[in-house]
């Protein structure tokens, strides 16, 4: 990482690297705060008893951002050197929805 | 350079994880093995589905919207959400060459999902007791079983998986031999709460609304 720094002093290198650690951990809390708070919308609005049609498309469309917030910060897929693994999930997903679609239009047309 | 020669906090790599063949191998592996899972539970999910609610005899037999409860699918997302945020805290430490902090929130882990765990049981004891809703009642409750225990069987191999690691490694410290054992854990267990996020979801959220 030295390279990057333009310093070999390994204190300052230490010091950035350790307040960088922190401000990341700073983002996750603050995305463990938000994945809270879209649960409790998500079991209010069923609680709230509202109409089904609107309920359903709200909750799916709260846990997609709530899982793209634990992939992203989390799991550091937005870091860097993380090209393969968004790869191998995307790819995965794709397949998996694909699967989704094709079930659910056998069994229910 | 041996992978278990010790450091000190500021020797320590910046990606400790994959800072060796070995955890670049891992690291890779590991990612495509969960592009796999999420196709595993795509078609469980898929399944499920499709057939939800189709049971034997829809006047009398126990659909969705009479089984799920919401206080105890809130309590067991709360718990696995919030050993989400601890595992994250200890990959922190160990970035950071804090073992034994590291340690400590990875207990914190374990508890919370041993909280989860023992909810889990109780809520298949209740639906097959108070219910009389076993895993061969109807395709409902069979797909429904197969989907919600895949995913408790991910929790228990999760727990003993960290357990392992913890105990092993007691006495030995962190390296690079064992950082990228640690954080490939890790990534299992935001998978585990990843997977979670849709079954409260699709499976108790939108069960209960019909």
């Amino acid at each position: 990482m030295a390279n990057n720094l333009n310093s070999n002093n390994p204190n300052v290198e230490y010091e950035y690297r350790r307040r960088r650690n922190a401000e990341e951990m700073r983002h996750q809390v603050i995305s463990f705060a938000i994945s809270i708070f879209l649960t409790l919308v998500a079991f209010g609005a069923v609680y709230a008893g509202f109409d089904k049609w609107f309920v359903v498309p709200v909750i799916l469309l709260l846990a997609v951002v709530q899982v793209i917030f634990q992939l992203y910060y989390f799991m550091h897929m937005g870091n860097k050197g993380h090209e393969a693994p968004q790869l191998f999930l995307y790819g995965g997903a794709i397949i998996g929805f694909s699967i989704l679609l094709g079930f659910l239009t056998i069994v229910w047309w | 350079m041996h992978v278990e020669q010790p450091y000190t906090p500021k020797t320590w790599p910046e990606s400790p994880e994959r800072a060796t063949l070995e955890g670049k191998n891992k690291f890779l592996g590991f990612w495509l093995f969960l592009g796999g899972e999420t196709v595993l539970f795509a078609s469980l999910f898929a399944t499920y589905l499709a057939l939800k609610d189709k049971v034997p005899n829809p006047a009398t037999d126990v659909l969705a919207k009479d089984l799920f409860e919401l206080p105890l699918a809130f309590l067991m997302t709360m718990l696995l959400l919030t050993s989400s945020i601890t595992s994250v805290y200890a990959i922190y430490h160990m970035k950071n060459y804090h073992f034994k902090k590291m340690q400590a929130w990875l207990l914190i882990t374990v508890l919370l999902g041993l909280g989860f765990l023992g909810l889990e049981i109780y809520e298949f004891y209740h639906y097959t007791h108070e219910y009389g809703f076993g895993f061969t009642t109807s395709a409902f409750s069979s797909a429904f079983y197969t989907l919600v225990g895949f995913h408790g069987a991910h929790v228990v191999f999760g727990l003993g998986w960290i357990i392992a690691l913890m105990v092993r490694n007691a006495k030995r410290g962190l390296s690079l031999y064992n950082a990228p054992k640690f954080y490939v854990a890790s990534i299992y267990w935001h998978f585990i709460d990843v997977v979670w996020v849709f079954i409260f979801t699709v499976v108790y959220l939108m069960g209960m609304v019909g």
